[in-house]
């Protein structure tokens, strides 16, 4: 997969090929493994291609690229969260009760986000502050929330959603606004990760808290902004959860945290914290949206769906720790 | 020292439980019947028996969330070797045991070939030790067992619910081979400093191969268990079991962090949270509401435990 970089004999443009290939070797693993799949699903079935189809694929899966973003960077900075299935179903429920009840349409849009940054404050400082590892915080956070929800709603139908509040039912040119969310908010994270003080930091904290501490970066404060970031994306995902359908269930979406991790992580984000990037989760969450509708049109049961899941993310994390022994 | 705060945390769970015990008590006189007991002892048998490798797992500084997963991959096959294959039902609950084992042995192969840390490792095989579940049973659920075969988890012997006899008598084994064994001292040695560990000599690899396979075969044992008391097979069993055994045996006082911890306390931290569940369940408080408590009572148990354990250092 990755070139041979040390040949002295490579001319200049393949050697810049072979750069780019191990700057950016996940992602354009997953762009062709993308590629690969829609070319054999659409020769076995072609109506794989249709509007419709490609529709579902990328607008109604653009919430879990959106999630995997803040994902990206809770992993990049060396902790991770397996509450935001349950972040999202929750703000998504508050977001449709608000719009049921006549609230002005763009609280209803900006209420999730607020608490969304709220609750993940919240798990930040517990993180960052109180020191409790992140995957017990969240495991917590994921019961409460759970459970909050089903013993609030009794996981009932959202229904009459006023026609206004459907932000990703409307469309520009053509496509849906989820497409534009996923596209524009995953270039924006890039470029902020890549150029920002803030991104690098995180970067940092990932690879090295000791070094970072070192180099004066205020490691606590960094986390508990990491996480509010991560709430904020949970926001944005819920609200095009909450008004791409009808209705709203208003229960956790199933394994919906998993499908986000394991965006991330197969999207080239190393397990172990500090590299990675959200151009790779996305792809990597297309890819999976594309899998689960394969599935589908190749005649294979969707009940296999949370296997290839879970196969995905060991396959990928062998690689990632193959790569690592290799550098070694 | 070590031997006093060991005792101080489990003295002040026991204090807990008796307080919890006595406010049930007099809520209400249906609490402290021998048949609500013993029923109450059937239900946490299952989580039991997962919590007693977990506090090896935790105490080694690693965690397995995929048990649950396990106990429902388990489930299913059993289900499957016994009606779709047609073996004979108890060679099929032998069988059904065993994969537990592989599937935990995987989660250790994973973790100490490939460096992978816990966390992920089991994260991974959760998701796909479940999707095996679902993909092979395609939702299928499997009834109409035989009536001996009930007596695992509905019968009794000797009185006493017959899961219990298996979980009392793990808990002692546990128990003894955690705190008097040289592999019970190896376990801690890893938890505290695994590098240390290593350097002295202690084959760290194969410790944890042996902690997360005993895992995936207990998760096949309670499994098992589990199908005899409720009649069936789905493929969703199991599901968020791993956050009620991680709860049981970090509120026990053992240390995420690895290197402390004890049986009693697990077993403690069980019969508490068992005792919680059933007391809001006596109150009107619905399943969906108790795991919210339980999701409360893992982050107040380790906050207390930061701050106990911070005092002491300072």
């Amino acid at each position: 997969m990755t070139s041979p970089l040390a040949t002295p004999r490579l001319t200049a443009p393949v050697r810049r090929l072979a750069t780019t290939l191990e700057a950016n070797g996940q992602e354009l693993v997953v762009f062709a493994v993308i590629v690969v799949l829609f070319a054999v699903v659409a020769m076995i079935n072609p109506r794989f291609l249709s509007d419709t189809n490609l529709t579902t694929i990328f607008s109604g899966n653009a919430y879990v690229a959106v999630a995997a973003i803040g994902m990206t960077l809770v992993i990049i900075s060396g902790n991770i969260d397996v509450s935001v299935g349950s972040l999202i179903g929750v703000l998504a429920t508050i977001s449709g009760t608000l719009a049921v009840n006549g609230y002005p349409i763009i609280i209803c849009w900006l209420a999730p986000l607020v608490v969304g940054i709220a609750i993940n404050a919240f798990v930040g400082v517990l993180v960052a502050y109180v020191r409790i590892p992140s995957i017990v915080v969240t495991l917590g956070m994921l019961s409460v929330l759970k459970g909050g929800l089903i013993s609030a709603t009794a996981g009932a139908w959202i229904n009459d959603l006023p026609p206004d509040f459907m932000l990703a039912q409307f469309r520009l040119f053509g496509i849906p606004s989820p497409i534009y969310f996923m596209v524009a908010l995953t270039i924006l994270a890039a470029l902020w990760m890549r150029h920002s003080g803030f991104g690098r930091t995180i970067y940092a904290i990932g690879g090295n808290p000791d070094a970072a501490r070192v180099a004066g970066i205020r490691i606590e404060r960094s986390i508990v902004g990491v996480f509010m970031i991560h709430g904020f994306f949970a926001g944005i995902a819920a609200v095009l959860f909450a008004t791409q359908l009808q209705v709203i269930q208003s229960t956790v979406p199933p394994n919906l945290e998993l499908t986000v991790i394991t965006a991330s992580v197969v999207g080239g984000v190393s397990i172990l914290g500090g590299t990675g990037t959200v151009i790779g989760s996305t792809l990597a969450a297309i890819l999976f949206a594309a899998i689960g509708s394969a599935l589908i049109f190749t005649n294979v049961s969707a009940y296999w769906l949370r296997a290839v899941q879970g196969l995905l993310i060991l396959a990928t994390v062998l690689a990632d720790m193959a790569r690592r022994r290799r550098l070694r | 020292m070590t031997l006093r705060s060991f005792l101080r945390h489990e003295t002040i769970l026991l204090i807990l439980l008796v307080i919890a015990l006595i406010i049930l008590a007099q809520q209400s006189d249906k609490f402290f019947t021998t048949d609500n007991l013993l029923n109450q002892g059937r239900l946490m048998a299952e989580v039991g028996l997962l919590a007693l490798p977990m506090t090896f797992v935790i105490v080694t500084g690693g965690i397995d969330l995929s048990v649950g997963s396990i106990f429902g991959l388990s489930a299913i096959l059993l289900g499957v070797f016994w009606h779709g294959l047609g073996i004979p039902l108890p060679v099929a609950m032998v069988l059904a045991v065993l994969v537990g084992g592989v599937a935990g042995l995987g989660n250790g192969l994973i973790m100490t070939r490939f460096n992978v840390p816990p966390l992920i490792a089991t994260l991974a095989t959760l998701a796909l030790y479940r999707g095996l579940a679902e993909g092979i049973s395609q939702a299928r659920s499997v009834r109409g067992y035989p009536e001996w075969f009930f007596v695992l988890g509905q019968g009794e012997v000797l009185g006493l619910p017959t899961q219990l006899w298996f979980l009392f008598g793990l808990a002692i084994a546990a128990a003894a081979v955690l705190g008097l064994t040289t592999f019970g001292r190896t376990t801690y040695a890893i938890g505290a400093n695994e590098v240390a560990a290593r350097f002295s000599g202690l084959n760290v690899a194969r410790t944890k191969l042996i902690i997360y396979a005993t895992s995936g075969l207990i998760a096949g044992l309670a499994a098992v268990i589990f199908v005899s008391r409720v009649s069936t097979t789905r493929s969703d069993m199991g599901t968020g079991l791993e956050l009620d055994v991680i709860t049981a045996v970090v509120l026990g006082g053992t240390s995420i962090f690895g290197g402390k911890g004890t049986i009693i306390g697990t077993i403690l931290g069980l019969v508490l949270m068992q005792v919680m569940k059933s007391g809001l369940a006596l109150a009107g408080v619905k399943g969906d509401g108790t795991i919210v408590v339980i999701g409360v009572v893992l982050i107040a148990a380790i906050l207390l435990g930061n701050l106990l354990s911070r005092n002491g250092d300072g």
